[in-house]
């Protein structure tokens, strides 16, 4: 009797480990953990168009740009654009205007609502000197830089400030992919 | 050329040190260098013209020594986000988020609210998930729902003469030749100041169908933290 009273005792001890084991096994689960995708993401930075923050905004500017939606950007700073624009290239002075036909007003009044348009029908560039493309994306091999600085110095035919006009580095130092990811690989 | 360097001496005054690094790179003072900034932002037709591909590079300017051990924070979301109707709002987003050395994707899709603040569209039919590459491994792509994605260590594919650039807009001699920098070097001694360096990338292809068919869009890109 002594020895079943044990045998009872040591089986139900077992069994309550098993049990509580068993539930751990429950919890754990074999499947994979679930992922936590819960919360609020409150924005820190956005881009649309290449170097519009870095080169329009003033220092005091940048970090209110970055967190001000599209629709509220240009209400905020274009005026400030505008001022920066003009005190940066003498093209614009005495109603000076762009290869674009833009003054300095219509520019920055284009760039303060800092968002890539994009065609869905063909040709996806920033610019390639056919009017029909211009701002229909932006592809990797685009020099946006000298497009940029073309717009803001080069006048209304690109010829006006030739030094300030082109940084002269016109592709990437490494060849972009044909296929995805299209980006090369790293160095 | 006494004029242009008057007038591009009050520039440097007025846009005083703004010309930090270009594209967007450690564009403002909040995100400079952290692991939300935003170094670009692509769009252009894949390869299959019936797609288009987007592209999302964050934390420029990394060294080979260090990218190694470069990684997306699981705490920073970034987002694309798409206007299909030109009121510059966005219609439809494409979340991208890490979790446990997979980059996660959600969407396209209408967001649940727009604006600064979101929330992780997890209910999202469209969307999948890649294996976050590692350095000096292929690059490592999935697919799904005609999607692909792809997010990892990259070329920073960004180029420009970013140092002669600071010369120019920084008054005085900056390279000791007892001049003033007043223009861009020639061809052939221009010099891409980001030549060598890395970023991390986010790439997503999708269906033209998928983001609103044909015409033209607003597209952007965005970091969120949690």
């Amino acid at each position: 009797m002594k020895n079943i009273k044990i045998l009872t005792l040591a089986l139900t001890v077992s069994l309550i480990a098993f049990n509580c084991s068993n539930d751990d096994d429950n919890n754990m689960s074999m499947e994979e953990p679930v992922l936590d995708f819960s919360g609020t993401y409150s924005q820190e930075d956005q881009m649309g168009r290449p170097a519009v923050n870095t080169v329009f905004n003033a220092s005091a500017d940048k970090d209110a740009f970055n967190v001000t939606t599209p629709t509220a950007q240009s209400a905020a700073f274009q005026s400030k654009f505008e001022a920066n624009l003009l005190a940066l290239s003498p093209a614009y002075a005495d109603g000076g205007m762009n290869a674009l036909g833009q003054d300095a007003a219509a520019f920055t009044g284009l760039l303060a609502t800092d968002v890539l348009n994009v065609s869905l029908d063909g040709t996806t560039t920033f610019y390639d000197g056919e009017p029909a493309n211009t701002l229909s994306g932006r592809a990797l091999a685009d020099d946006v830089i000298t497009v940029e600085l073309l717009l803001i110095f080069g006048g209304e035919d690109f010829t006006e400030n030739p030094g300030l006009s082109n940084d002269n580095v016109s592709e990437n130092d490494k060849t972009f992919l044909t296929s995805f990811p299209y980006l090369a690989s790293p160095h | 050329m006494k004029n242009l360097k008057r007038v591009l001496g009050i520039g440097v005054v007025a846009v005083a040190s703004c010309f930090v690094i270009a594209a967007d790179h450690i564009d403002a003072p909040e995100v400079s260098g952290g692991n939300s900034d935003i170094t670009d932002f692509y769009a252009f037709q894949a390869e299959n013209e019936d797609n288009l591909v987007l592209v999302a590079n964050i934390q420029g300017l990394i060294s080979p020594a260090n990218t190694a051990a470069a990684s997306f924070s699981e705490n920073v979301m970034v987002e694309f986000n798409i206007d299909t109707n030109q009121d510059n709002v966005e219609d439809l987003v494409i979340q991208a988020i890490p979790r446990d050395g997979k980059m996660y994707f959600f969407g396209p899709v209408a967001p649940s609210q727009t604006g600064l603040n979101s929330i992780i569209e997890t209910t999202s039919t469209a969307g999948g998930s890649v294996a976050i590459s590692s350095y000096g491994g292929a690059a490592v792509t999935a697919s799904n729902g005609g999607m692909s994605f792809f997010a990892g260590p990259r070329d920073d594919p960004f180029f420009m003469d970013f140092a002669r650039f600071t010369q120019i807009l920084t008054p005085g001699d900056d390279d000791g030749d007892g001049e003033e920098e007043t223009a861009f070097l020639p061809a052939g001694s221009a010099s891409d100041t980001f030549a060598g360096t890395n970023v991390m990338s986010i790439v997503v292809e999708v269906p033209k169908s998928m983001i609103g068919g044909s015409g033209k869009i607003n597209t952007w890109v965005e970091s969120k933290r949690k």
